[in-house]
């Protein structure tokens, strides 16, 4: 994969295959728990896959190794040159919204890799989400290649390369239950320590099933939530939090609750306060982990984000707030008046 | 208060597209429809089928060579938005945020909100 071999035309060409080594599929498992996120990278510039001819295709895609290796291992078979933008090690739809798989870059890399003395043909194949950073008719009147805007899933470039259309399903991104379960990972290695410092604390006020009440509001909003998303009810990710968060806070609200049963007259109404408090602080730390994953899902619009956030943040905050209040009360009340 | 997402900022003007096809070609989640050939030997305009699925990517604005859509395009990041909202920049790198796969040096920015 990082054989350097010279082209006559002085260029360095790397070359690259199909195949994908254990090395890969290590770093591809690295990649998707959040493991040195940054730096699964490969070298920009281009690629020659297999024995490309100077009639092959050239294909371009992200400097990310999940980008990368995506598309080589979908074209076995296939002799084509792969033209790597340097995005730094983000993958291709994220780069085009940030501008990084972007028109300069790619007008950029046909210069720096002296494309044009290297295939006959001006036309580029690339990924149809790259479009987002990717303006056609400007690479075109730049660079004189004609950009062709192949399917959203490198998996379906076979079938592509056969008549060079897409069909309505290629050109349509979805978000089924395995890409959602695959984020669940990357996301819980990226809460660790603060949740940690954060439970500590909750089950220093509260004890340890508030502590452990916090912990499944986390649970739910990283977990429960990304596999439920299409069948909880609303469409607002907060209100779908809201649901979720409530249900899991239900059981600890009920528990404390039936603490009720042994108290004495002075201090009955304490486990229902207790009961309200795991129904305040639970379900915002949920809904406020599902308004988060707007981020990480394919269809959600800056404009709606922005709406659910003025809509729904301030109710989280002063829900969380008072339950954490009611709960700090009943601690001192435990510590200071000995109920 | 249920659904944030009834609206947009998706704008489209008919009397100026030349049915290039693009817009169709590279929206994600079929907001256009290309023109079809209308009988006549010259085909219909693009149609705007399906508005509400637009996620403001921008990647139609981009692509149509004649300035026909209009979109204040961006990322919908809760995370990045509030984050860029409490630093108070207009910019922000795409940290723990999980849509993103974060740079090691803080050169790499993400524009939040819209793109200016």
């Amino acid at each position: 994969m990082s054989e350097i071999i010279m082209h006559p035309e002085q260029s360095t060409i790397k070359h690259t295959t199909s195949d994908l080594l254990t090395s890969n599929r290590i770093d591809h498992i690295l990649a998707r728990l959040g493991v040195r996120r940054s730096e699964h990278r490969v070298e920009p510039g281009l690629y020659a896959l297999g024995n490309p001819t100077e009639e092959s295709p050239v294909f371009v895609s992200a400097n990310y190794t999940l980008s990368f290796d995506a598309l080589r291992s979908s074209l076995h078979g296939i002799d084509g040159y792969i033209l790597v933008l340097d995005t730094m090690g983000i993958n291709v739809w994220c780069a085009a919204g940030k501008g990084t798989f972007g028109t300069d870059e790619l007008v950029y890399r046909i210069e720096s890799t002296g494309l044009c003395d290297i295939v006959r043909h001006k036309t580029l194949i690339v990924p149809q989400l790259g479009a987002t950073g990717v303006s056609a008719h400007k690479v075109r009147s730049r660079s004189g290649f004609k950009v062709e805007f192949g399917p959203v899933r490198a998996g379906d470039l076979p079938e592509y390369l056969k008549t060079h259309t897409a069909t309505e399903e290629m050109r349509r991104v979805r978000f089924p239950l395995s890409e959602r379960i695959v984020l669940i990972p990357v996301e819980l290695f990226l809460i660790p320590l603060p949740v940690l410092v954060a439970t500590v604390i909750i089950s220093l006020i509260g004890g340890y099933m508030a502590a452990a009440g916090v912990i499944s509001a986390i649970l739910a909003g990283v977990v429960l939530f990304p596999i439920l998303l299409p069948w909880i009810p609303t469409k607002d990710f907060s209100t779908k939090g809201f649901i979720i968060g409530g249900l899991v806070a239900l059981p600890f609200a009920w528990s404390a609750f039936q603490g009720a049963s042994g108290g004495s007259d002075t201090t009955f109404w304490l486990h229902p306060a207790l009961a309200l408090a795991y129904l305040l602080v639970m379900p915002p730390i949920t809904a406020f982990l599902a308004l988060n994953f707007t981020g990480a899902t394919t269809f959600t619009s800056v404009t709606g984000v922005r709406r659910e956030i003025y809509a729904h943040v301030p109710k989280m905050a002063w829900m969380f707030a008072g339950g954490i209040i009611i709960m700090i009360i009943l601690a001192l009340m435990r510590i200071l008046g000995g109920v | 208060m249920f659904n944030s997402y009834d609206s947009n900022t998706l704008e489209y003007k008919p009397e100026l597209c030349i049915n290039c096809g693009m817009c169709s070609t590279v929206c994600p989640h079929g907001v256009f429809r290309a023109g079809e050939d209308n009988g006549k030997g010259t085909k219909t305009r693009a149609k705007l089928v399906n508005s509400l699925a637009c996620m403001e990517c921008g990647a139609c604005q981009l692509n149509c060579p004649v300035g026909a859509i209009k979109v204040d395009n961006g990322v919908g990041c809760a995370f990045a938005m509030m984050w860029s909202a409490i630093t108070g920049s207009s910019e922000i790198s795409c940290g723990s945020g999980s849509c993103c796969k974060p740079s090691s040096d803080s050169v790499e920015l993400l524009q939040i909100g819209r793109k200016k």
